[in-house]
């Protein structure tokens, strides 16, 4: 059962949405999503991150009903789905190509669903209407699924699916066709419309950056479980695994062995030879002489030149080193320094373009508070 | 979905399909082995032998013409090949977009036109008093008629003629698929044409290829009219031996005979150029 | 300078090429097409002026086509054939292609290779063996219980049979790899849109398969149409139209008429060829 935080549960207050309990899927000798529980808050904006292959499709899947679960129970407003066809769940779903009828136009894609139901014809011309109001295309009624770019694409599949009023809207890895401008654009828009519409949506992802800018929570998958599953911020700042800590976000990783164990840290001497002064983390306890795996944010080592001032964290994580090489990406800037044990360490730094920027072959003191480097037991 | 359900609509989707073969394929050519190991003993009576076969092996005519019919066969298929591997070429892989297009077209709108009018227009062309006839009296080449039918090498061209466009569609359509980068970084690694043409365009092409050579193949061995008409009396194609045995003599068991000589015949050929080529008949024929 | 020059002369040698080998493809059927308006009583040179004559002409001795009783009874049964041949072949190439795309079930490679192997097999035979069974039956029918099965004897019914016995295959197998590229997640957003099995079919897939249904009930019907191997062995009184030209030709001898009946199906067949390949080409920017 994967532990999900009071606070979580309490803003939950009553009505779930979605709620899965000890979901699991074989296939064969493969467990595809092991004993996998969770509930969604309704208007919640979850994701599902993961690497390809953890099981975050086939659990997908199954809420949507393409797949029967070998074990546990799926409840959609409180009521048990599993008996429940596909064609008959009121939870819709954005498929990674979208799916948008090509032999349709964008009118008929959307009254697709409302036809199924049986709607009248009046009813259906005004919900049509009223969604591509919502989703800011109201014009597009009438054109074919080939003349629209891939961002207005994007929001009809969304439009079709919220035509049906549905309690939960699936959203599998829907923005991982589109280039990376688009990309950034509509991960803003989602979240409006996400807003907008104020539906539970459940969106899978193996890219971190949209699960963190877009959710109110998320749950991190690993291997068919779920490691965590928090609020983005926690994630980030407060993993619960070694998995957790180096999937969110970018870090320095080194594998070393616990020295010394005491109360306010633990010492630790990486495989390559540098010694380490780092937080446990995690819920497993860190023995002495045990194996460990070490995480810092290259954002919180700083690296000064020789002479400058220190900053406060000094003294309980420092190191001097040469830079080996610095990765100009604007905001984003950052130096590859390369210390006396031969451990390469990445730095977040300031380019200014003037003279006073770091070089390759400049000698820098890089220092990093205790608190920052997340060691967990391996 | 219900394992019941799946069951049935596996065994509604599998019926045509079992109907169509077993009815339409197997029971008929069993039934026509059956048939040609039947000898006539007597009006209407008939014992099981190999007579008719016999009778095939003891007449030079007939096994010579199934030999003659087998080797032209290939003679066609592989002038088939060298003439439209060229011309397959230019248009996937040499001409612009736009012509690209054109040309293909030109080589699929007359696909299906009958061999009898093919033959016709070859007839029209090539008699006594067809148009190069004609033609030749009137630069003065030649003072009186001259008859370019009914020979074995106009035969050959009529057959090439009808079939060049089954091995030149499957080979535009492989070809097509080859990304020029491929020739082009073959070029780059230092190959010359002939280099790249054989490691690299015709191992790609290969299922394109033997496709085009079964189809081809199949159907000059199994072709009628062409001989016939272009060939005239003399022609001596073995689907004239069967016809002349099943409508002229009556003679159904000799003709069923030497119906499935000429299956056996050409499913060797196939067989043998499909394992030589290392290719399967799933890949080949069955791309369209 | 050398070599651009001989690559030069090499290419104009390939084009010089492919323009010999279009006209090698155009002569006969150019040949066979001109001759039916040449106002004259044999289709050869010389050429005695334009007439349409051997089309509309409605007495002796230049019976026009449309005037022709025979060879219009000959297209009128060559239509009919086409068009039963082709309705079948595409309903069961299309229920194979379901069957194959679809489906798991043992031994379906061999089953499928069993699909394929009508299309290797010679004419000939196929009309030969489907005679000799269809005959036995009937025979056995006749002699045991006096029954007559007139359909099997040779007609109509055995000329679309043995015809369907191999255009199946080929509308099979256009089918099957249009299916093959149809997207499943199509039909499961269909599902999700809570359409039911039967809906889905019908807005879905089989929309998605009308162009290769289209395109393969084309060319079934022109190999039907154009057909002779096979139908020469299964043909009773209702002769189509090849048939009958080829009958024409070898007792009467070549007529214009010919060259205008010829003229009539290459430019029939031309126009079904070209419309079978712009239905099957994809929709634009996709």
């Amino acid at each position: 059962m994967t532990y999900v935080d009071d606070r979580y549960n309490m803003t939950a207050a009553d009505v779930f949405d979605l709620e899965c309990t000890g979901i699991s899927k074989e296939f064969g000798d493969f467990r595809a999503v092991d004993d996998v529980s969770f509930r969604i808050p309704s208007g919640t904006f979850f994701s599902i991150l993961g690497p390809s292959g953890c099981g975050k499709t086939t659990l997908m899947r199954m809420i949507a009903g393409f797949e029967d679960p070998t074990r546990g129970d799926i409840s959609i407003k409180g009521v048990s789905v599993l008996s429940t066809p596909p064609n008959k769940r009121n939870v819709k779903m954005v498929f990674q190509h979208l799916a948008l009828f090509p032999m349709m136009d964008v009118y008929d894609n959307i009254a697709y669903g409302l036809r199924c139901a049986g709607a009248a014809k009046e009813e259906i011309a005004r919900r049509v209407a009223d969604v591509l109001e919502r989703v800011a295309l109201p014009d597009l009624a009438r054109r074919e699924i080939h003349q629209l770019s891939g961002g207005q694409k994007q929001r009809i599949a969304i439009a079709r699916c919220m035509a049906l009023n549905p309690d939960v809207l699936l959203l599998d890895e829907p923005l991982g066709a589109l280039d990376l401008k688009l990309r950034e654009a509509m991960k803003i828009e989602l979240k409006l419309l996400q807003h907008q519409f104020d539906t539970t949506f459940v969106y899978i992802t193996h890219d971190q950056s949209e699960a963190l800018v877009m959710s109110d929570y998320v749950a991190v998958m690993n291997a068919g479980r779920f490691e965590q599953v928090g609020r983005p911020e926690e994630l980030y700042h407060a993993p619960k695994t070694a998995f957790v800590a180096g999937f969110v976000g970018d870090s320095n990783r080194w594998k070393g062995r616990a020295l010394e164990v005491r109360s306010d840290g633990i010492k630790v001497e990486t495989d390559a030879g540098l010694s380490v002064v780092a937080t446990a983390y995690g819920e497993s306890p860190i023995a002495e002489g045990a194996a460990v795996e070490i995480f810092v944010r290259p954002e919180f080592i700083s690296a000064t030149k020789p002479g400058e001032p220190t900053p406060p964290a000094a003294g309980e994580n420092e190191h001097t080193g040469t830079i080996d090489s610095v990765l100009f990406n604007g905001a984003n800037s950052r130096v590859l320094v390369r210390s006396p044990s031969g451990t390469l360490i990445e730095a977040d730094v300031v380019v200014t373009g003037s003279g006073e920027d770091v070089r390759e072959g400049d000698p820098v003191r890089l220092t990093w508070a205790r608190a920052q480097s997340m060691c967990f037991s391996v | 979905m219900s394992s019941d359900v799946k069951r049935l609509s596996l065994i509604l989707l599998f019926s045509p399909f079992a109907l169509w073969i077993v009815l339409l394929i197997l029971l008929p050519h069993i039934g026509m082995v059956a048939l040609s190991l039947r000898e006539k003993v007597a009006p209407r009576v008939y014992e099981f032998g190999f007579g008719n076969y016999i009778d095939f092996i003891n007449e030079p005519i007939y096994w010579n013409t199934l030999l003659r019919t087998g080797s032209m066969s290939l003679l066609v298929t592989a002038l088939a090949l060298l003439i439209g591997f060229p011309v397959a070429y230019y248009i996937a892989k040499i001409a612009g977009k736009r012509s690209r297009g054109a040309l293909f077209l030109m080589c699929l709108i007359p696909l299906w036109v009958s061999d009898l009018i093919r033959a016709f227009g070859w007839i029209l062309l090539l008699r006594e008093t067809g148009v190069i006839s004609s033609f030749l009296i009137w630069t003065g080449m030649t003072d009186h008629g001259i008859e370019f039918l009914y020979n074995d090498v106009t035969v050959i061209i009529g057959l090439v003629y009808t079939v060049i466009l089954f091995m030149i569609v499957p080979l535009v359509s492989t070809l097509d698929g080859m990304g020029d980068d491929m020739i082009e970084a073959g070029y780059n690694l230092g190959g010359n044409s002939l280099t790249v043409l054989r490691r690299i365009i015709i191992p790609y092409a290969m299922p394109g290829i033997v496709a085009g050579c079964i189809v081809v193949f199949m159907l000059t061995a199994g072709s009628y009219l062409t001989p016939i008409l272009l060939g005239g009396k003399n022609s001596s194609w073995f689907t004239e031996q069967i016809y002349d045995q099943f409508i002229t003599r009556f003679n159904w068991e000799s003709g069923a005979a030497f119906g499935f000589l000429l299956l056996a015949f050409t499913s060797f050929v196939v067989w043998l150029g499909l394992r030589l080529s290392g290719q399967s008949l799933t890949n080949t024929v069955a791309r369209t | 300078m050398a070599r651009a020059n001989t690559s030069k002369a090499l290419l104009f040698g390939y084009q010089a090429y492919i323009v010999a080998f279009f006209v090698f493809l155009a002569a006969p059927l150019v040949a066979a097409g001109t001759f039916a308006f040449n106002d004259s009583l044999f289709p050869s040179l010389p050429w005695q002026g334009f007439t349409l004559d051997w089309f509309f002409n409605d007495t002796e001795p230049k019976l026009g086509m449309f005037h022709d009783r025979r060879l219009l009874r000959g297209l009128y049964y060559s239509f009919v054939i086409a068009l039963m041949v082709s309705t079948l072949s595409v309903a069961v190439g299309t229920t194979n292609a379901f069957l194959f795309v679809r489906r798991e079930f043992p031994y379906k490679n061999f089953f499928y290779i069993l699909m394929i192997v009508p299309l290797v097999i010679p004419g000939v035979i196929l009309g030969i063996s489907i005679l000799v069974l269809a005959s036995n039956v009937a025979n056995t029918a006749d002699d045991r219980f006096g029954i007559e099965l007139e359909f099997l004897r040779p007609g109509l019914f055995l000329v679309v049979l043995g015809q369907f016995s191999f255009i199946t295959t080929i509308t099979s197998l256009v089918i099957t790899a249009r299916l093959r590229k149809c997207d499943l997640s199509l039909e499961e957003a269909a599902y999700n849109l809570g359409a039911g099995r039967a809906r889905v079919l019908f807005t879905i897939t089989l929309p998605f398969l009308r162009p290769a249904m289209i395109a393969s009930g084309i060319v079934a019907f022109l190999v039907s149409f154009e057909n002779f191997n096979t139908t020469l062995f299964l043909v009773g009184s209702e002769s189509p139209l090849t048939i009958t030209m080829y009958d024409r030709m070898a007792k009467v001898g070549s007529t214009p008429v010919l060259n205008a009946v010829s003229f009539f199906l290459m430019v029939g067949s031309g126009l079904l060829a070209l419309i079978s390949v712009v239905v099957q080409r994809p929709a634009p920017s996709e």
